[in-house]
């Protein structure tokens, strides 16, 4: 290995006649060559959250020093909450382990589930990615589109969940907060199966998040068979709500909540809410190294993952299977981590005394 | 249409792409050999190597891999009496009894040309079903599901063997652990003592090999030679097994049929396919007494139909991005990274790429069958070996299955308990096929069941036609099922498995009392939603029960219900037979070792004492095969990133790999 390195130097040195470059990287941070970097995913190797692992390792190889091999690792259960417990007990502080996460991992952090041994604020972000959602109705409803909104009242309207507590958190409480009477039908294996059973015509009212919109449901709202109504949005610097840059014809849904009500949203409700969309989209997911990881090691990985998204070929890759969001490095992403882990007490009080009363959630 | 048929044409048929071809069935081939590995495993070592590559090789790898494994997962099944995966459980019904009698090469032959044969008809079917499926599974909503189920655990009638009553037990306590973990309707977590690794139930796959390896692989080491019990030539079958596929080319193509019908469902799960195939070829045939016995038909049945499967399992996967099954769900996984948009786009623009992967499972389907056919000869030998060597490798290889599974402790437990308990349901005559039907089925009757109720509030859901017509089919089969029913003199009526005492059983029998009691109490515990399923699973079941311990207790030592095989080991004169027991502790003893010592050296000292102890095999011998048993952990560690269970001793000191 520390021949190969010497080849890298000296290749170097030919090629730009300057060997003073390399040096930096030689002596000062962590360097990676001829070791291997596992990445835990604490969910199972066909689903979302692996698929975008396997997207970033290449690039991130190539970032980093010393070009090391990344292998995936897959751990399923628990609905994330497993794998994330043992890679938090186990993973050493080497920056050879990361972990990967999503907002799966989040929900039952930020709502005190038992299962959840883990702590975020212990562990050190690399980088994160933002995603959005897209809320959308069956045509059969009369809607054309957002701007026939207020038809929705007094619909019966049913919706394929998957759990409470999942994701499906947030469009269960936009749809309550509107005032729509919603009935949730749980069980749901994946998003996907949600969609199938909107497909079917089983139900009325379904979300996708931004990738599985554009390639599954775009077809659909073409051919007629489904209208779109409003996205989650995305956050300003400030915390403002704005639309979502991908679909930006569509309302944010404060907007859609005020079409519908001729007022904003406001009180403890809408705080939890931003929360919980702050905390489940604005970074879905996330890379960590563990607790106790040196400085050196940790500015090693931000730097070769900024470096990794703002490589020449990168973006368009990223558009493709990604979305057109920002991937989130060095301190955006640190800040970012902090919107996404922090709820008030009375924001989180608020949610499960809703989700007790409502599903009869118990924590 | 035709354009895309000759565009498909020109991609497949170039060196590249069927080199790569051969390629991945040469890996499927590898791996799926290997009893509970599978797809899953395959695929995932698979993945890493996909992404950068040219798209049509990748793609030519994974569907090389993916086609081949529920062939060669048939050897196994087969020669040892471990299903390979899930898709060939209902192989092992008959196929090993065939393994036994010496005819393995006759029957690895069948399977291997049904297989061919099933995955060929199923590429056939799919060409033109594929232009129409999108309609067709939108006809197929949660409550047409829920009676496709409901069908699927009426095979039971057909499996229970001599007596309905423990068939329908057996059923119901695969029905009650299938519902341990989060309910589908609350997310309560049921029956999981507050253990974490209950949660989300128990894999298939850890059941699977708890059912049906634990039990054989002890009660081969207790007859203490090897798998066939008469040294016949073993080759002399390998033509008629080709023969006997001939001769039942009509069942191949029914079954083909369902295998792709049925795998084509998004939510049922594959793993259903090869049960449904049995059941249909028990109902429809009028002589009946020799399945379970060795009966040819019985493998060609499930095993034309799993191959099918995998095509059928395509459509949902390339039109919906719903996997039916878990390969599938990895096999999308593969799609994405190598930039294959699926979708509405696949039977559009894209109709060649799509006709391109039908046809890849084809033509590897050809490959794959053709070289297991070749193998299947020389690796029929294996059961002429003495049962004692092959043992320990049996039980390496079941144990990494099943912490392969969650890759938890939980799996390896779970897998010694229920091996136990599967241990004596295989003494008194407890049917083990459903069991494992109740299990597999239990989430898609209780969650689509559930959902049906709601999406068409309340029980209007019933009279949808695709119910009714699947019910129609449930009637009919249950009918067949048992109308021509073979009057067969029950086990306990002969001299053969009649108990000598039946104390023994009347405490299993009251174990399995005191499981429906917990499930019973411990639904009373859950909300309405949650109780329902498993609360009306543990009240019939009591009822059956009930009889089955009334029976016993009454002394009828003739009733089929009174069966213990112990009673054989005295009647072939060889009642100083080592106890299950015995070999249970041996395992019990491989547990304890790992706890404290982890994984790989615990395997390695178990391989040594038993090896020397029950074996007598010699230093050398010794040496060369626990060697071999450490590179095979060793190299699939490597291969799928995979750390086994630490125990103590790796808690105090850090061990060097692979031994961490």
């Amino acid at each position: 290995m520390r021949a190969q390195m010497h080849t890298t130097i000296l290749a170097g040195a030919a090629v730009l006649g300057a060997a003073a470059l390399m040096a930096p990287q030689v002596a000062g941070a962590a360097d990676f060559s001829g070791k291997t970097i596992t990445w835990t995913i604490p969910f199972g190797a066909g689903g979302g959250s692996s698929a975008w692992a396997r997207f970033y390792v290449p690039h991130l190889s190539k970032a980093l020093p010393g070009n090391p091999n990344i292998v995936v690792k897959n751990i399923p259960g628990g609905g994330s909450t497993k794998g994330a417990n043992l890679w938090a007990t186990r993973a050493k502080p080497t920056g050879l382990e990361i972990l990967g996460t999503s907002g799966s991992t989040q929900f039952p952090y930020l709502l005190g589930d038992r299962r959840v041994k883990y702590e975020y604020k212990d562990w050190h972000v690399v980088m994160g990615t933002p995603t959005g959602g897209v809320v959308y109705v069956s045509p059969k409803l009369g809607l054309k589109g957002p701007q026939d909104l207020k038809k929705l009242r007094g619909k019966s309207l049913k919706y394929a969940a998957q759990r409470a507590t999942s994701l499906d958190l947030v469009p269960l409480l936009s749809l309550e907060m509107m005032g729509l009477p919603v009935k949730a039908v749980f069980g749901m294996k994946s998003r996907g199966a949600g969609r199938l059973a909107f497909e079917r015509g089983e139900v009325s009212i379904d979300y996708q998040t931004s990738s599985a919109y554009i390639k599954r449901v775009v077809p659909l709202v073409k051919a007629g068979k489904a209208v779109p109504l409003w996205t989650w949005g995305t956050f300003d610097a400030k915390g403002n709500l704005q639309r979502d840059p991908t679909f930006p014809e569509l309302p944010h849904w404060a907007e859609a909540y005020e079409m519908m009500h001729g007022k904003k949203p406001k009180g403890p409700a809408f705080a939890a809410w931003k929360s919980f969309v702050a905390a489940g989209f604005g970074m879905q997911k996330m890379v960590f190294l563990p607790k106790g990881t040196s400085k050196d090691i940790i500015d090693t990985w931000r730097k070769a993952a900024a470096k990794a998204v703002s490589a020449p070929d990168f973006a368009k890759e990223a558009e493709k299977r990604l979305g057109k969001y920002e991937q989130v490095t060095g301190q955006a992403a640190v800040e970012g981590l902090k919107t996404a882990i922090t709820v008030s007490p009375k924001a989180k009080a608020w949610v499960r005394n809703w989700l007790t009363k409502k599903y009869k959630v118990k924590f | 249409m035709l354009e895309a048929v000759i565009s498909a044409l020109h991609q497949l048929a170039t060196l590249e792409y069927l080199t790569f071809l051969v390629a991945g069935v040469a890996m499927g081939l590898a791996v799926g050999i290997f009893p509970g590995l599978g797809g899953i495993a395959g695929m995932s070592i698979l993945l890493p190597f996909l992404y950068g590559m040219d798209p049509v090789s990748a793609l030519a790898l994974l569907i090389g891999l993916v086609a081949v494994i529920p062939t060669s997962d048939t050897f196994t099944s087969v020669l040892m009496g471990i299903p390979g995966s899930s898709a060939s459980q209902a192989t092992v019904l008959d196929g090993f009894p065939l393994a036994k009698k010496g005819q393995a090469a006759r029957a690895l032959a069948a399977a291997f040309s049904a297989s061919l044969y099933g995955g060929l008809i199923g590429a056939l079917v799919l060409t033109l079903f594929i232009l129409v499926a999108r309609p067709v599974i939108l006809l197929f909503g949660t409550a047409e599901l829920f009676m496709l189920a409901v069908l699927g655990l009426s095979m039971v009638g057909v499996l229970a063997g001599q007596s309905l009553a423990k068939g329908v037990g057996a059923c119901g306590l695969g029905l009650l652990l299938g519902a341990i973990g989060a309910a589908p309707a609350t997310g309560e977590y049921r029956m999981n003592f507050g253990i974490n690794y209950l949660v989300d139930g128990i894999p298939l796959v850890v059941v699977g090999l708890a059912i049906f390896a634990v039990p054989e692989i002890i009660d081969l080491l207790r007859r203490e030679r090897a798998i066939a019990q008469q040294d016949t030539r073993l080759g002399a079958g390998w033509l008629q097994g080709v023969k006997d596929m001939w001769a039942n080319i009509g069942l191949a193509t029914r079954c083909a049929g369902i295998g792709c019908l049925v795998g084509a469902l998004p939510g049922l799960g594959g793993s259903v396919v090869d049960w449904i195939a049995y059941g249909h070829v028990v109902q429809t045939s009028k002589d009946r007494e020799s399945f379970g016995k060795g009966d040819i038909r019985g493998v060609l049945a499930p095993e034309s139909a799993n191959n099918a499967k995998e095509g059928g399992g395509l459509i949902p996967t390339i039109l919906f991005g719903i996997p039916g099954s878990g390969s599938m769900a990895v096999f999308l996984g593969g799609l994405l990274l190598i930039g294959i948009d699926t979708g509405i786009n696949m039977v559009e623009a894209d109709l060649d790429k799509t006709y391109v992967i039908i046809w890849s499972l084809a033509l590897a389907n050809v490959i794959g069958a053709g070289a297991c056919l070749l193998l299947s000869k020389p690796v029929a030998k294996l059961t002429t070996l003495p049962y004692v060597y092959l043992a320990p490798f049996m039980i390496m290889v079941i144990t990494f299955a099943a912490f392969q599974a969650t890759r938890s402790w939980g799996d390896m437990l779970a897998l010694f308990a229920i091996g136990t308990f599967a241990v004596y349901m295989k003494r008194f005559g407890w049917p083990r096929p459903p069991l494992l039907i109740g299990f597999v089925l239990a989430d898609p009757a209780e969650t689509n069941l559930y959902q049906a109720v709601q999406f068409y509030d309340g029980w209007n859901w019933f009279w949808r036609p695709g119910v009714l017509i699947i019910f129609a089919i449930t009637v009919v089969s249950i009918y067949f099922g048992t109308r021509f029913a073979v009057k067969t003199t029950p086990s306990g009526g002969g001299e053969e498995g009649k108990a000598k005492t039946l104390r023994p059983q009347i405490a299993f029998t009251g174990v399995i009392l005191v499981l429906f009691l917990f499930g019973l109490f411990d639904s009373l515990r859950r909300d309405f939603l949650g109780q329902v399923f498993p609360l009306t699973t543990a009240v019939v079941m009591l009822g059956f029960v009930l009889y089955a311990l009334w029976i016993k207790i009454k002394g009828q030592v003739d009733h089929p219900i009174a069966y213990d095989a112990e009673v054989d080991y005295e009647l072939r004169g060889r009642p100083e037979a080592v106890s299950a027991e015995h070999y249970l502790l041996w395992l019990a003893g491989l547990l304890a070792l790992t706890y404290l010592v982890g994984f790989v050296l615990a395997m390695a000292a178990f391989f040594v004492l038993f090896l020397r102890v029950k074996g007598r095999a010699k230093p050398f011998i010794i040496a060369v095969l626990t060697a071999a048993a450490v590179g095979f952990l060793a190299l699939m560690s490597h291969l799928l990133v995979l750390n086994f269970p630490a125990g103590l001793l790796q808690a105090a000191v850090d061990m060097p790999w692979p031994l961490d």
